[in-house]
């Protein structure tokens, strides 16, 4: 029998509550949202690769370049507008992507990982070295308007750049979740099962590989972007050096790969996890969220998005 | 009518190991061949020259004139030409069904078609009807790395066939098959390919398969065709009795 999938009105109607609660937490949740959606999204880039069997260890790379485009995109051609600096962001970052990924779609495995590790690194560096991109304080990102109205209040801006950012994330959602049902999403589960049956069959794995890529970098830049002007500034440390592609694959893990809504759920558990450990221990607080890692890989090794599954009683879906 | 495959003196070389020596050999449209050898003697060569996996180190392959030598697999597969893997290749961690949805909707779709959803009408009445002709419509829910070794080389074959292939090469179908079960298997395959009037090359080591599915048989020794005859006659040559059979075989 035909099975109705409901995920993308449970979405609308998710989507929907959060703006609505948003308008009502005090500012500092509002940022911890803010800044976990912002990372979810490049999560979400994260998690396309990571269903064909790739795991990237440079995702700040997307996510820097995200930010940083936005930043230089206000700074150097005095685009101010939201809707335009998040649209170039993502494409400029796509676009790095596409052409990085005639490169990367050869690799696999530990290679492929190191080779996004290694374009971080260069990105990092060339930032950090580099005055007119800061150095290593960053430069600030001043508050964008929307559809050409500016906010008085930074808090309302941040209201409306939230919602957007919701907006924009339901969007996401739906057309990572219509790809994943599509021949090409499958390709990704395809590819990672059994490369050499995928060329059997009259498809190229490279091609399989280097949409995933280009994907992901435009879900990267777009996140990116989003925490630049959540934020109100850049900088190498938080947004592009490895630690910050550590934290993205440890999302990953903890939100699992069931649902494109995962990654958001992770992201927002991994900010409260390192608000409250740096709270309750600010000298271990590294401790803490190790510990969570090694009990989340031996008690629910596919994330957290398991655990409501099983707890509503779905089946997590593939 | 030009056939079907044209090999012209094909060689292949592992370093100072001769795999395929000037090879010469054309399979017309429709005929089922058996190539069989000791191991070792080229058969999987000769395959995976012809489906692209090796490139030969000389010589040319024409499939219907068109020269296919330089080709990579993707390409040969899309131009008709398909085959199955002694070791089951498929999607372990998919249902049989996902298995067959994926293999029809790559070859079914094209450019923004593969961003249509992969569960269209079309696509799994087609996949059922596949699974039906190979018997495993009963299987159609159960992962792939959960089917026992004959159903797995059947949805291997099956996978194949999705691609709608004018020639289809079957590499050792009935290895890792009980011999009780490999006549049954095979009149499946056969049946299944009987309707499309595809061109069949398939590499076995039974020659009691060899006698009963095919027409003609191309005998390998060394990476040379030793013995190109049909079966009867072939089964009796007496360098395929020396170098393929053994001295002690007898043919009934």
């Amino acid at each position: 029998m035909a099975h109705r999938d409901h995920t993308l009105r449970w979405l609308a109607l998710a989507s929907f509550l959060l703006v609505v609660i948003a308008c009502f937490v005090p500012g500092w949740l509002l940022n911890q949202m803010l800044f976990a959606s912002a990372r979810g999204l490049a999560v979400l880039g994260l998690l396309v690769l990571w269903r064909a069997g790739l795991v990237s260890l440079g995702g700040a790379l997307f996510f820097g370049l995200g930010a940083y485009s936005v930043a230089l995109l206000q700074r150097m051609a005095g685009i101010t507008d939201a809707l335009l600096l998040l649209a170039l962001a993502a494409g400029i970052s796509g676009l790095s992507g596409f052409v990085l990924g005639f490169l990367l779609r050869r690799y696999r495995g530990i290679f492929f990982a190191m080779m996004n590790l290694a374009f971080s690194m260069i990105l990092y560096g060339a930032a950090v070295k580099n005055r007119a991109l800061g150095s290593t304080d960053g430069f600030g990102v001043a508050q964008p308007s929307f559809f050409g109205i500016t906010f008085a209040e930074p808090a309302d801006a941040k209201l409306a750049l939230f919602a957007v950012l919701v907006v924009a994330g339901y969007a996401v959602m739906c057309c990572v979740h219509w790809y994943w049902k599509s021949t090409l999403g499958w390709l990704g589960a395809a590819v990672r099962d059994n490369e050499i049956r995928v060329e059997y069959l009259g498809y190229s794995v490279e091609r399989v590989i280097h949409v995933k890529y280009t994907l992901s970098a435009v879900l990267g830049g777009l996140g990116g972007a989003f925490l630049a002007m959540g934020l109100g500034q850049v900088d190498p440390d938080s947004m592009i050096n490895w630690v910050a592609s550590g934290e993205m694959l440890f999302v990953m893990i903890l939100s699992g790969s069931a649902s494109v809504a995962a990654p958001f759920v992770g992201s927002f558990l991994f900010e409260l996890l390192r608000t409250y450990a740096l709270e309750v221990a600010p000298l271990a607080w590294q401790f803490i969220i190790g510990a969570t890692l090694v009990l989340l890989i031996l008690f629910a090794p596919n994330g957290v998005w398991s655990i409501f599954a099983r707890l509503f009683g779905r089946a997590a879906a593939r | 009518m030009s056939p079907a495959i044209e090999v012209i003196g094909v060689a292949k070389a592992f370093g100072t190991v001769v795999a395929a020596a000037d090879l010469n050999v054309a399979v017309a449209s429709g005929e089922i061949v058996g190539i069989v050898g000791a191991n070792g003697a080229g058969k999987t060569v000769f395959v995976n020259m012809i489906t692209g996996y090796e490139k030969p180190t000389a010589g040319r392959i024409l499939f219907h004139g068109q020269d296919i030598t330089p080709l990579p697999p993707r390409e040969i597969t899309q131009l008709g030409i398909c085959r199955s893997f002694q070791v089951s290749q498929v999607f372990t961690s998919m249902t049989v069904f996902e298995n067959m949805l994926v293999a029809l909707s790559i070859n079914r779709n094209r450019g923004l078609r593969m961003l249509r959803d992969i569960r269209q009408a079309p696509l799994a009445r087609e996949a059922e009807e596949l699974l039906g002709r190979f018997g495993l419509a009963a299987q159609r829910d159960r992962l792939a790395r959960e089917l026992p070794q004959g159903m797995r080389k059947l949805l291997d074959i099956a996978m194949a066939l999705a691609a709608r292939p004018r020639v289809l090469m079957l590499d050792e179908p009935t290895s890792g098959i009980s011999s009780e079960e490999k006549f049954e298997f095979m009149s499946v395959v056969m049946g299944a390919l009987a309707e499309g009037n595809v061109t069949v090359l398939i590499v076995e080591h039974d020659m009691d398969i060899i006698q009963r599915f095919v027409s003609r048989v191309l005998a390998f020794s060394q990476g040379r065709i030793i013995c190109d005859a049909p079966p009867a006659e072939a089964l009796s040559n007496a360098e395929v009795i020396q170098y393929v059979l053994g001295t002690d075989h007898a043919v009934a």
